[in-house]
């Protein structure tokens, strides 16, 4: 089928240094149910709004129906949005918020009258055109915008975390018809939440969003079993992550121990292994591959949440069995339950330049470094920087480019204790261990292993032991 | 024994039964009296049958009028141009508005006084014109703050509905931003129609040579006739009365848009 809308390369930025969203890359087929999921500050209601017309990407194009759209304004576009907070208009009641944009269409009165009740019929409030907008509920209001929006028959029905605000019963409910709702009318619905579950229960294709890229596009089950990130993994369900090694032909070490898996990647290259809890069995025959003691095991209804201890990692499983504190057990992770992602070698690159104090500046900051580890055989007298043979080399504004290994990184709540400093952007648990990304103010991301439990958005210094970084005069190559 | 909460406002009932209440029912006794105590219509009677006095009531609600809709046709734009101005701005704008309201009174018209007395030459010409343009000046502040706040209230996300629903910029204004704002202009109209019936002071300060409502007022009281300035401020009482019914009635904002008043 063809596609209704297809967004390419889309970038968005309000300040022009930062991009709110950038590389979107989206093609959407007439009649799909496609949600864009996220936490907040993705960029998903950006791009939702885009698609509306309320802001205009910074480059790349959106194309409705193989046609450009992005000189067209918001009430030209063929498309209807139900807005966050419903955005209904306190001054009109029932029936005049949903004839709308009927009546701007210039239909004849009857021709308005016969398709508000038809909507009204459809959202299941038939018989309260006169009502005023102030007497209805939150699940009433939410209705009625998806009426006003479905009675002008866009091509595309764009809902911006349209149940965010009803209570979890009501919502599950909204669900379910929202669903029905897209089977009978045939619409092509692009809906926008933060919610996994509704997302997983309602869509036919999900658009996984973080820090303005797209992260993973698929359906619920693809993304699910198939995470292409760790972010993904560890944002829909539950997972566990590990560190891993790839130890041998389709064969991957993790938690001290080798496990066979489905993926191939060059033997002892760096990867994350993603296990779902569900995965994870407890044996007694002595196939397990990890051995550990069991930590905690609480009851939630259909099955123990227990966890593991096994050295230093931690694995959380299901089990329909409850398991006593401090057993023993031996635990056993099938082939196809381990999802082996290549991790990339080096994740803390910069580049900068060499101050006049011959520092070295990167990631907004600045570093104290033997420079005379630049160049071979030079000395430093404490002010300038003399080559082997003698000769003054000149270093101020001298272009390099930093390495830094996770190891030589740490994090500290004192500001004041190093020169570079950003905010705790994501964390992800690993094992043993939370991943960390810090961004700095000029927008360079640090990736940062930490033992410790920090929060999301806390300020950092981050600290870098300057003997282990590798440092190079010269762009990347 | 127990403070209750409404006996706090007891200093104000006394306050308002002192000089609220009973000089209003020393006015009423005076309106309805003559000069030797004895109840009588001749006070009113003689108002409503003399061409004079209606005719001062007329000019008055023409001034009335003209000042509200001058104030109104400035203001809007003014408050509509204030309240989508970027935030940072905002408060500096508004108080480029604020500011002159600090600067006294009677400065303020005295220098008006001049700058029309430099463009006109001679003020006793244009009485009519005059006094508006004072009153508009003094009066402006009060029509624009209340119009502000409520357009500032609307979300834009309605604004936005109303795009994402074909409405073109024109007819968002018209059926969304306009009818919205209608709390707004209610109040912005009380407060400046009401005291623009009453008000005689800038007429005076612009050495005017004609009669308003308020001016009418305090010449019988000054000539301590007692008994026709009662009357004439129960007559203008009255009429203020049933406007502002009229105009809440007329405006009946949901609950949620009251409140305008700055």
């Amino acid at each position: 089928m063809a596609n209704i809308i297809e967004l390419k390369d889309i970038r968005k930025s309000y300040d022009g240094v930062r991009d709110v969203c950038s590389d979107i890359n989206l093609e959407i087929k007439k009649g799909e149910f496609v949600t864009l999921l996220g936490p907040s500050g993705c960029g998903k209601t950006t791009t939702l709004r885009m698609i509306a017309g309320f802001e205009q990407p910074t480059s790349g194009e959106i194309l409705l129906n193989g046609k450009d759209i992005l000189s067209l304004p918001p009430n030209k576009r063929p498309v209807n949005t139900v807005f966050q907070r419903y955005a209904l208009f306190p001054h009109l009641n029932i029936f005049d918020n949903i004839a709308f944009g009927l009546k701007l269409k210039k239909l004849t009165k009857s021709e308005i009258e016969e398709k508000v009740n038809r909507v009204l019929k459809i959202v299941d409030l038939e018989g309260m055109e006169k009502r005023s907008i102030s007497t209805l509920s939150g699940g009433q209001q939410q209705r009625i915008a998806i009426a006003r929006a479905i009675v002008n028959e866009p091509e595309i029905l764009l809902l911006d975390e349209p149940l965010g605000a009803l209570d979890l019963k009501m919502r599950q409910e909204m669900q379910l018809e929202l669903k029905n709702m897209h089977e009978q009318l045939g619409i092509t619905f692009i809906y926008v939440t933060h919610d996994q579950e509704e997302a997983i229960t309602m869509s036919d294709k999900i658009v996984v969003m973080a820090d303005g890229k797209i992260q993973q596009i698929g359906t619920a089950e693809d993304i699910y079993n198939e995470p292409k990130t760790v972010f993904v993994a560890d944002f829909i369900g539950d997972s566990n992550i590990f560190n891993a090694v790839m130890s041998g032909k389709m064969k991957v070490n993790f938690c001290d121990a080798d496990f066979d898996c489905l993926d191939d990647y060059p033997l002892h290259s760096d990867a994350d292994v993603v296990v779902r809890p569900e995965d994870v069995v407890i044996v007694k025959d002595g196939s397990g591959q990890i051995k550990g003691v069991v930590d905690s095991c609480i009851f939630k209804g259909i099955y123990y949440e227990t966890t593991v201890v096994s050295g230093k990692n931690e694995i959380v499983l299901k089990s329909t069995k409850e398991s006593k504190l401090g057993d023993e057990v031996e635990l056993y992770i099938e082939p196809d339950g381990i999802h082996v992602i290549p991790a990339p070698k080096n994740m803390n690159q910069f580049e900068g330049v060499i101050t006049k104090n011959h520092t070295l500046n990167f990631a907004g900051g600045e570093l104290e470094y033997d420079v005379t580890k630049l160049f071979k055989g030079s000395t430093h007298d404490g002010k300038h920087l003399f080559s082997a043979e003698g000769e003054r080399i000149h270093l101020t504004d001298m272009p390099i480019s930093v390495e830094i290994p996770v190891e030589a990184l740490d994090m500290s709540d004192d500001l004041d204790e190093s020169m570079i400093s950003g905010e705790i952007i994501s964390l992800i648990y690993i094992g043993d261990h939370y991943r960390y990304k810090v961004r700095t103010e000029d927008g360079s991301d640090f990736t940062i292993a930490d033992e410790d439990l920090w929060n999301e958005f806390d300020r950092v210094s981050v600290l870098i032991d300057a003997d282990m970084i590798k440092v190079n005069v010269g762009e990347v190559q | 024994m127990r403070f209750k909460r409404r006996q706090l406002s007891i200093p104000y009932l006394i306050f308002m039964l002192a000089f609220v209440v009973l000089p209003l029912l020393v006015v009423v006794y005076y309106a309805f009296t003559n000069g030797e105590g004895e109840f009588t219509f001749d006070n009113f009677i003689g108002f409503f049958t003399s061409g004079n006095t209606i005719g001062t009531l007329l000019y008055s609600f023409m001034i009335a009028i003209s000042v509200t809709i001058v104030c109104l046709v400035i203001a809007y734009p003014v408050a509509f141009a204030l309240a989508r101005s970027e935030a940072k701005y905002r408060a500096v704008l508004l108080m480029l508005l604020v500011i002159p309201m600090w600067i006294n009174f009677t400065l303020r018209i005295t220098a008006l006084k001049e700058i029309l007395t430099f463009i006109e030459g001679n003020l006793a010409y244009h009485p009519f014109i005059n006094t508006a343009i004072g009153m508009s000046y003094d009066f402006l502040p009060f029509m624009i703050l209340p119009i502000y706040t409520t357009l500032e209230k609307i979300d834009n996300s309605l604004i936005e509905a109303s795009y994402d629903l074909g409405a073109s910029y024109s007819s968002t204004f018209l059926k969304v931003v306009l009818p919205l704002s209608v709390p707004g202009i209610i109040s912005g109209i009380t407060m400046v129609f009401l005291p623009a019936m009453t008000n005689y002071v800038v007429l005076d300060m612009l050495y005017n040579s004609t009669y308003i409502m308020g001016s009418l007022i305090g010449s019988y009281f000054s000539a301590y006739d007692w008994h026709n300035g009662s009357m004439i401020s129960i007559v203008l009482f009255s009429i203020i009365v049933i406007i502002t019914l009229f105009t809440n009635k007329f405006g009946e904002p949901d609950s949620e848009s009251k409140g305008a008043i700055l």
